[in-house]
């Protein structure tokens, strides 16, 4: 099966009753599985005019508890960008795919890349926080698209699935299971302010057509959802929240992978580059090699940094000039050392290997 | 032409060549010189075209073409500026800048080389497929209803519209020649075929079977008004052609 | 072990599917690992179109083909692009009707167009004559295996048309296996 066709199956499995989108490469595949079967499933498939009209109907249709999806890459990703601000503002949740080819601009629309990292995490203005996955194969396409509905329902958040060209497009096996876990939405009790934060910061979520009369605003909003735009405590605990219900779960959200946590030379990736390092470490069976692999991108998982706690180095292969390379070292002392590949293709095993020799 | 970019990119059999062959002609007849000359375009197969002229060019982002060229036009109003655009270019994602520049009624003319599909992205529904055609996107057929581009164009105010298709060589050329001597907004639709995305799903097993449709499924729009004066009936399928409006709105960018 | 695959010929020849249902004979059929991968934009349209598989029976890491050990050449275009740098103890099988230059390492002629067209009536199934004969030159998954996976993906009234093809190629095959 293909990876953006996983996707979509995964997509579905969830639950996703709304898909919302505008073709772009390589993401395509995605709305167009979507529109076969989406309409067989009970659920509605627009191709939207445009990817800001394609995540607003997302919006739209999470507001009446329809679990809701949408599938982009970097020029579409960008026009949304407006539009998943005020789903974070809202807290509305909301699935995102974004299928990265090579920017900036319209750039290379065939070509793998994973430089929408930072966009992803800070692209919408105002402080806000998010949660980002990134898949490395087809079943993790499959897997990591159901779990993103599930963090979007449970934190009533945007969820990003920043998947990459190649893992997109490869075709490869996968086990597809029986049934899926499904974390819903909490719903708002009777009588409760409609953003009351509750216990875990996440308020419950009033859909509409059940009776609340909720008014959803992206102004800067009291409890009730009126807006309050002058009062600078009131948009202080709300932004401070809306960080917090995420950034103080990171470690619940955390998911990542551990190999040779004894090793001295670590790689750390996340999406398709993990696949040259498992290549490497394959063939050099002798050789203590780390690997870190993030599912999970942001919120930043950096106790995983600490599992190797006799690093000296490590490294970090991205399409990209080293957007999460940056964030590492925000997290460590020890070296890290950035290895950017770009012009869309897949970091060799022997270019890795190469690299960790450098450092001997 | 720019013959250092060839070969380019259209499939064998497809529309926008001719389109694009008798928008340059028309450019030629005018004689305006190359410097002064520029064309621009959005995201798509249509929008490569200014890619293959010689002269300055500005291929943008998808959808906005218009907005592009009305920057330059208005900063300087001695260029004269062609825009190149395809159906999902002009009227999904732009359709908001074709409104707006239609009703500035910007000294632009504009050429759509509608092919009813996304070619570039390989064949998805567009605002102008037809209802219950096929595409990758409505694998049932459209639900949707059509956008008619020159209707649009009219209600929003350009100066001049007309319709035709890549079968109509000559009259074609003649339009966009009008288009270009008008002062305001020209806008030309120029059906064209894609046998690559939209014939072979919709029954034109051959690109000229699209064209020969074009050909017999044109109907003037002169007739049409005698058959509504005569209160007869207008074939469902029929592809209305012609100059659709012509008038004087004050324009913005003209040349002074 | 480890085997790269890659098909080569223009658009329109069914390239890409050929690439798809071998990787599929082996994953659904023969229980291994495949990845498939292809080349995408508008050099693919037209011009010389290229899809690869993996072929493992160990999970595949690295999904891209860094070397093929064997190749299915479908154009002349294609090969010079694809073809003219395999490495020489690859195994490429050629269809003698369209591609004139031969390579450095082994290889099998297969006519596969000019049979299709007079054998089979319809030029549109060479890519499946060229599938059978892969498969009988190299064992590489097994043929009920590519016969089940062939009549899962062409469509819905050409199977018996595409098994003959099959049949065709693996006949094509002079003394069998050279792999
Ligand atoms: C913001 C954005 N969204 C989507 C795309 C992908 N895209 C490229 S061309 C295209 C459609 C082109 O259709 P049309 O304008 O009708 O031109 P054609 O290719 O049919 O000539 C799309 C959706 C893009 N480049 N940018
Ligand atoms: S896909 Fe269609 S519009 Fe694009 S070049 Fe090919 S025939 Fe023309």
């Amino acid at each position: 099966m293909q990876g953006n066709v996983a996707c979509a199956e995964g997509a579905l499995a969830a639950g996703c009753s709304f898909f919302g989108g505008y073709p772009i490469t390589p993401s395509t595949e995605i709305a167009e599985h979507m529109a076969l079967k989406l309409p067989k499933a009970g659920g509605v498939f627009l191709q939207m005019e445009d990817e800001i009209g394609s995540i607003a109907a997302v919006i739209g249709a999470s507001w009446t508890g329809a679990r809701a999806m949408t599938a982009t890459s970097g020029p579409g990703f960008s026009l949304m960008m407006e539009n998943i601000g005020f789903a974070a503002m809202t807290e509305t949740p909301c699935v995102i795919v974004n299928v990265q080819r090579g920017g900036p601009s319209t750039g290379q629309p065939t070509m793998s890349g994973q430089a929408d990292m930072l966009q992803c995490r800070f692209g919408s203005h105002g402080d806000y926080s998010i949660i980002a996955l990134s898949p490395e194969s087809v079943q993790e396409m499959y897997e990591l698209s159901v779990m993103a509905f599930n963090l979007a329902d449970r934190f009533r958040v945007p969820v990003f699935l920043m998947a990459d060209e190649i893992i997109g497009h490869l075709r490869e096996r996968i086990e597809i299971p029986d049934s899926v876990q499904r974390v819903e939405r909490r719903p708002l009790n009777q009588g409760d302010l409609p953003f009351h934060p509750g216990e875990d910061l996440v308020p419950g979520f009033p859909r509409f057509g059940s009776g609340f009369k909720v008014h959803v605003t992206g102004l800067t909003h009291d409890e009730r959802g009126y807006p309050c735009t002058t009062n600078p405590k009131v948009h202080e605990e709300l932004v401070k929240r809306l960080v917090e219900k995420v950034e103080s779960k990171r470690h619940e959200i955390a998911d990542y992978r551990v190999t040779n946590p004894d090793a001295e030379r670590v790689f750390v990736t996340y999406g398709s580059p993990s696949r040259s390092v498992e290549q490497v470490i394959h063939d050099n069976p002798g050789e203590e090699i780390g690997h870190l692999r993030f599912r999970v991108v942001w919120p930043f998982p950096e106790d995983a940094l600490r599992e190797f706690k006799d690093a000296k180095a490590f490294f970090v292969p991205e399409q990209n000039l080293g957007q999460i390379a940056r964030e590492i070292e925000r997290h460590t002392s020890v070296p890290v050392i950035r290895l950017p590949r770009f012009g869309g293709s897949l970091h060799t095993p022997e270019e890795l290997t190469s690299a960790l020799g450098a450092f001997k | 032409m720019r013959a250092d970019r060839l070969p380019h990119i259209f499939c064998s059999g497809c529309g926008n060549g001719t389109v694009l062959n008798c928008t340059l002609n028309a450019v030629d007849q005018m004689g305006w010189k190359k410097e002064e000359t520029v064309f621009v375009s959005g995201i798509g197969c249509s929008s490569r075209a200014p890619g293959y002229i010689l002269a300055d060019s500005l291929h943008t982002t998808h959808g906005r073409a218009l907005a592009f060229a009305t920057g330059i036009k208005m900063a300087k109003p001695e260029l004269h500026v062609v825009v190149l655009t395809g159906d999902g270019d002009l009227a999904a994602i732009g359709g908001n800048h074709f409104i707006h520049a239609c009703r500035r009624n910007i000294d632009l003319s504009v050429v759509c080389m509608n092919n009813m599909i996304y070619g570039m992205t390989g064949g998805q529904v567009s605002p102008t497929t037809p209802r219950t055609a096929l595409s990758t996107t409505t694998p049932y057929g459209s639900a949707e209803p059509a956008f008619d581009l020159c209707e649009l164009a009219i209600a929003a105010g350009a100066n001049y519209v007309s319709r035709w298709t890549s079968f109509h060589v000559k009259e074609l050329t003649r339009a966009i020649l009008a288009g270009l001597r008008i002062p305001g907004l020209s806008f030309i639709e120029a059906l064209s075929q894609c046998p690559t995305n939209f014939g072979k799903r919709n029954k034109f097993r051959q690109a000229m079977d699209q064209v020969e449709y074009f050909k017999t499924h044109g109907i003037l729009i002169e007739k049409v008004q005698r058959l509504r004066e005569e209160g007869k009936d207008i074939p469902p399928d029929a592809i209305v052609l012609g100059e659709m409006i012509r008038r004087n709105r004050p324009a913005m960018g003209v040349r002074k | 072990m480890r085997h790269e695959v890659r098909f080569s010929g223009f658009g329109g020849q069914g390239i890409i599917l050929s690439a798809v249902i071998l990787g599929r004979a082996a994953v659904m059929y023969d229980g291994i690992y495949a990845v498939q991968t292809q080349v995408y934009g508008p050099e693919a349209r037209g011009g010389a179109s290229m899809s690869s598989v993996i072929i493992d029976e160990a999970p595949i890491l690295y999904p891209k083909v860094k070397d093929p050990d064997i190749l299915v050449m479908m154009s002349q275009e294609g090969f010079e692009k694809y073809g003219v740098s395999a490495r020489e103890d690859a195994v490429m099988i050629i269809d003698s009707s369209l591609v004139q230059s031969r390579p450095r390492c082994r290889y099998l002629e297969i006519p596969a167009t000019t049979e299709a067209k007079n054998t089979l009536g319809r030029e549109i199934v060479a890519n499946i004559i060229m599938l059978g004969a892969l498969v009988r030159a190299t064992g590489i998954v097994r043929e009920e295996s590519i016969e089940k996976a062939i009549l899962d993906s062409v469509p819905k009234g050409t199977e018996s048309l595409n098994i003959k093809a099959m049949k065709r190629g693996m006949e094509l095959v002079p003394g069998g296996k050279i792999g």
